[in-house]
């Protein structure tokens, strides 16, 4: 038999049902694998509370009332709050921190019967796309540990990778899916703004974040993404009134009848996101981008042959626009840090977390307890969140972004009308190497332009291998559907894992 | 009228009032609203701040301010938006206050009320809704601050006026208006003691033509009284200030009711700068035309027009009904009680149930029941209508008996008593039994009446002479040995009419 962490989530639900095997071996097999990470992936585990979950899994497995995914180990990144594990969100000012309830995704997880693993490690707040930004341990890249794993979901991506679990959720705020997905090899999707709930997800900013799930498989992904939608409304006002659904129905749907009116799938290329010459663009028809629109990114050549695979199973791709897609990071940064300012406010030392030992008065407090308890990062984004909001700067930076935000959504628009989905690289590069952008914050920023504009505007999107790249090190392609479009997203994703091999390659770390 | 001037000064006053929105639950959280609670015992997580929880708008916060726009006469906008004021201080626990800034809920609007003879209008700008924060406690901890987040996230509306009071006196009367507007239309319960109606006052003064002065807000006013003191004192250290040269600098005042002193908190250089922005965790509070209309509907009659009504329907007279519309609760009394008398027709008028006739019959013997002998029972007691221990229904009979001539207007006052002391029962025979067991019931007997004046005559010749002399006080004298020979119970107009036969 195949060693238990070489299944995914579907195939491990189905010989759990099957009695195959026992949710408890299953849950001790992972606990194993998880004791022994050596990517510091796990930020806390503890083997008593995971049993139990296994055990009471067990117990419905025996009696023939499983759900869903009953017995199949998922572990979730630091940022869900959890009643029965610490929470961090990756910082050192929530050191010991324990929550009175669990977070709904968290929640709604546990309802289908998923056992939890254990809390997973990420940049502090969700703030950084190398996880180099985590208040503990950075995490390394199964592929090369001399390579970082992205960010901020960094420790899911990698325990996804290294086979420590066969799922793990993930935050996505401007990219933090979709790029550690890509970065290690790994497929993950970030649903429409408001199709997850955001209860008991530690904020970073508010109207970006969402979470989503991080597996092996699109079909993987329709199955936990399924049991984490749904609609919140006492818990989040900002949950859209939309019914939960099943993500995995339309999986089996050849893209050449995928399309608006059951034609061939439409897929659309950014021709502003062309990093090629002409000569590698020939095949694509009509595409004729402005060279002052060319952007470098090394990333090419896999996209350019998934966008070939794609049109091999039945898809056409097409040129579209998507102007100035370098707006995006600054819209990003100002959007994001000012939410980030006023969100983090409220680790001040009183309630709860971290708090100074010795201070000489309430201002003292607060400017000691937050900072010895933030990392640099996070400081540099409430700064510059606060800058951004402060009196006589609100027109020029805030609401000067939000127009532009606007535009960029309104943008998208356009192009889905001449499209289904939109492709097109997840990061210019592969994963770099551990401190090779620590100290340049602005090049780490400008990495997140593919990532950027689809969370600004709220799309659903993810991210799926397409092979490796530079330094044998993993590229993810971006799918970014209309909005409540996941279904279709994860079919394009389905059809093209059926057709190649990319998803099932795995670093030697895994073994 | 001109403004009156103080020193050759005109006042100018703008009010700020935090009104404690009338729900069960916070604005944004289930937690209970309830006053004074063990320290943080009605917060949740919510309103501790704690990670991962979000606001959920309580629309009944929505329809209390929907409701005050509705009754001053404002704008309701479609379309407002929730913001956050970022500051810290550790009885704000998310370290921002969401309130509505560039976007209130309710805009414009006025309130209109008497001062003296003369009808004055002050113009409102906005109101709109927000969370009040938690308490700091310095007093009980040495060294040390206790927090209690039991009001953190409890429903505000401020209601901002138009600088457009120009002495202490109007002032108050807006702030008293508007407490009754408040209060009638249950929006708030106007408790300023537990902090539920607190004003902050906006003074300046100047030459009268001369350009607005700057001006010191002074906080936090709970009670009518202080609002004059603080307000008055303000006025003259202004105008100290401005005649001995000095420039007025903008400030946070707060009124100490010991010295009768308002000191600076703070100046305006410390001012915060609170980078207000829209808050992403609350979409637009958007207010259809359909749900303002349903809002409508189920408002209580305003206090004008139920006291217009009261005029006319029952027949009592302006002061009465003035009276009577003090509070909803009052009101309500009323209606129910003479509506119950109405019911009983206890006179056996030949009228039919529910008309104005009837109505009128007896409403202003409810009138004079309700504004004298059961307001006078519950001021000394310290209670409200609501809470009175004589139900309507039992008003009303007591009520009824005294009309069937079972009860003087004396003995009615005892039962009244009594059923008060009984507590408030709908038992329908109560009245009864206490009227018999205390022997309450009026003597109507004349033949019984007859042989107590016989006895009260031959035992006062003195009386009887002197009356017979031209003193008609000696009658007066001859009535009150009357009825205290039947122990009070003796019905003063026969006992009248007896006498006045038997001395003919």
């Amino acid at each position: 038999m195949t060693e238990l962490h070489h299944l995914g989530v579907a195939e491990l639900a189905a010989k759990l049902k099957n009695k195959e095997v026992s949710a408890e071996k299953v849950a001790e097999h992972f606990l194993e694998r998880a004791r022994t990470d050596v990517h510091k992936a796990f930020l806390a585990i503890d083997p008593e509370v995971t049993r139990a979950q296994a055990r009471e899994s067990g117990a419905k497995l025996a009696a023939g009332t499983a759900r869903k995914l009953e017995g199949v180990p998922i572990a979730h990144k630091d940022v869900f709050v959890t009643k029965d594990f610490v929470t961090t969100a990756g910082s050192k000012i929530l050191t010991g921190y324990r929550s009175p309830f669990d977070a709904t995704v968290v929640a709604r997880l546990r309802q289908e019967g998923m056992v939890t693993l254990g809390k997973l490690n990420c940049d502090e707040f969700a703030m950084g796309s190398s996880n180099e930004n985590s208040a503990f341990d950075p995490v390394t890249n199964p592929w090369n540990t001399e390579h970082v794993p992205g960010g901020s979901s960094g420790g899911s991506a990698a325990a996804v990778a290294a086979r420590l679990t066969p799922a793990a959720t993930g935050t996505d705020t401007g990219g933090s899916i979709r790029q550690p997905a890509a970065f290690c090899g790994i497929t993950g999707i970030k649903p429409t703004y408001g199709r997850a709930s955001r209860y008991g997800m530690v904020a970073y900013a508010s109207s970006l974040d969402q979470a989503g799930p991080m597996a092996r498989s699109a079909e993987d992904c329709a199955l936990l993404l399924s049991a984490m939608c749904g609609p919140d409304l006492d818990r989040d006002s900002t949950s859209l009134d939309v019914a939960a659904e099943n993500f995995s129905q339309h999986l089996l749907r050849p893209l050449a009848r995928a399309g608006k009116g059951g034609g061939p799938l439409t897929i659309g290329f950014p021709q502003q996101w062309w990093g090629g010459n002409s000569e590698q663009t020939a095949w694509l028809e009509g595409m004729a981008p402005a060279p002052q629109h060319l952007l470098q990114w090394e990333t090419w050549p896999s996209i350019n042959a998934a966008l070939k695979a794609l049109v091999d199973l039945g898809a056409r791709v097409v040129p579209i626009d998507l102007d100035k897609p370098e707006l995006a990071i600054p819209v990003y940064y100002i959007v994001a840090c000012a939410e980030a300012s006023s969100n983090l406010s409220r680790f001040d030392g009183v309630k709860f977390g971290h708090r100074a030992a010795d201070f000489a008065d309430l201002a003292d407090m607060y400017k000691k307890t937050r900072a010895e308890g933030f990392g640099q990062e996070v400081k540099r984004r409430i700064m510059t969140g606060a800058y951004v909001l402060s009196h006589g700067y609100y027109d020029a930076y805030y609401l000067q972004a939000q127009k532009i935000r606007r535009m960029i959504a309104d943008d998208f628009q356009s192009a889905f009308a001449k499209c289904d989905v939109i492709a097109g690289p997840v990061a210019p590069t592969t994963a770099w190497r551990l401190g090779d952008k620590a100290d340049d914050p602005v090049a780490s920023y400008l990495a997140d332009i593919f990532t950027l504009p689809a969370s600004l505007a709220g799309l659903p999107c993810m991210s799926l291998p397409v092979g490796l790249g530079e330094g044998g090190m993993p590229v993810g392609l971006q799918l970014i559907g209309d909005y409540l479009q996941e279904a279709k997203l994860l079919n394009v994703a389905h059809q093209f894992q059926l057709a190649t091999k990319h998803h099932e390659l795995q670093p030697g770390a895994a073994a | 009228m001109s403004a009156k001037l103080v020193q050759g000064y005109e006042v100018v006053i703008g009010f700020e009032t935090h009104a404690q929105l009338s729900t069960q639950s916070k604005i944004f959280s289930r937690a209970p609203t309830a006053f004074g609670a063990e320290p943080n015992t009605q917060a949740c997580a919510v309103d501790l701040a704690l990670p991962g929880t979000l606001p959920v708008m309580n629309l009944g916060a929505v329809e209390r301010a929907i409701e005050l726009g509705l009754a001053l006469g404002s704008h309701i906008a479609e379309r407002s938006v929730f913001a956050r004021k970022n500051y810290f201080y550790p009885d704000l626990p998310k370290g921002y206050q969401i309130s509505q800034f560039e976007i209130p809920v309710v805009q414009g609007g006025e309130v209109s009320f008497m001062l003296g003879d003369e009808k004055k209008t002050v113009r409102l700008v906005r109101a709109h809704l927000e969370e009040d924060a938690g308490k700091s406690l310095h007093e009980d901890f040495i060294g040390q601050s206790g927090i209690d987040l039991n009001r953190a996230g409890t429903p505000l509306l401020e209601i901002v006026t138009e600088p457009d009071m120009r002495s202490s006196e109007e002032a108050v009367a807006y702030a008293k208006e508007l407490h009754e507007i408040v209060t009638w239309n249950g929006i708030c319960d106007g408790n300023m003691q537990e902090g539920s109606f607190r004003c902050d006052a906006n003074v300046s003064v100047r030459k009268p033509g001369a350009a607005l002065g700057t001006r010191r807000e002074i906080k936090n006013l709970n009670s009518f009284e202080f609002m004059q003191q603080a307000i008055d004192y303000e006025v003259r250290w202004q105008i100290e200030q401005i005649e001995d040269g000095h420039a007025i600098q903008q400030a946070t005042v707060l009124f100490n009711p010991d010295t009768g002193e308002t000191r600076a908190m703070r100046t305006k250089e410390d001012a915060a700068d609170y980078r207000y922005f829209p808050d992403p965790d609350l979409p637009p509070l958007v207010i259809s035309r359909e749900w303002v209309e349903r809002v409508k509907s189920s408002m209580p009659e305003s206090r004008p027009e139920m006291k217009r009504r009261f005029e006319a329907d029952y027949h009592v007279r302006s002061d009465e009904a003035k009276e009577l519309t003090r509070t909803r609760d009052t009101a309500i009394y009323f209606e129910a009680a003479t509506g119950l008398l109405v019911k009983i027709n206890p006179a056996n008028w030949p009228i039919p149930n529910g008309s104005t006739d009837a109505k009128q019959m007896y409403g202003s013997a409810i009138a004079k029941g309700v504004n004298n002998l059961l307001a006078a029972q519950l001021n000394r007691e310290s209670l409200s209508i609501a809470e009175s221990r004589v139900s309507p229904a039992n008003f009303a009979r007591i009520h009824a008996r005294m009309i069937d001539q079972t009860l003087s207007a004396k003995t009615a006052r005892e039962a009244f008593l009594f059923m008060w002391d009984e507590a408030s029962s709908e038992d329908d025979g109560l009245l009864d039994k206490i009227i018999d067991a205390k022997g309450l019931r009026q003597m109507n007997d004349s033949s019984a009446l007859e042989a107590i004046i016989d006895e009260v005559l031959a035992a006062n010749a003195k009386n009887v002479e002197e009356f017979k002399a031209g003193n008609a006080k000696a009658f007066n004298a001859l009535v009150g040995q009357a009825m205290k020979a039947s122990k009070g119970k003796a019905n003063p107009a026969q006992v009248n009419e007896l006498l006045k036969q038997k001395l003919a």
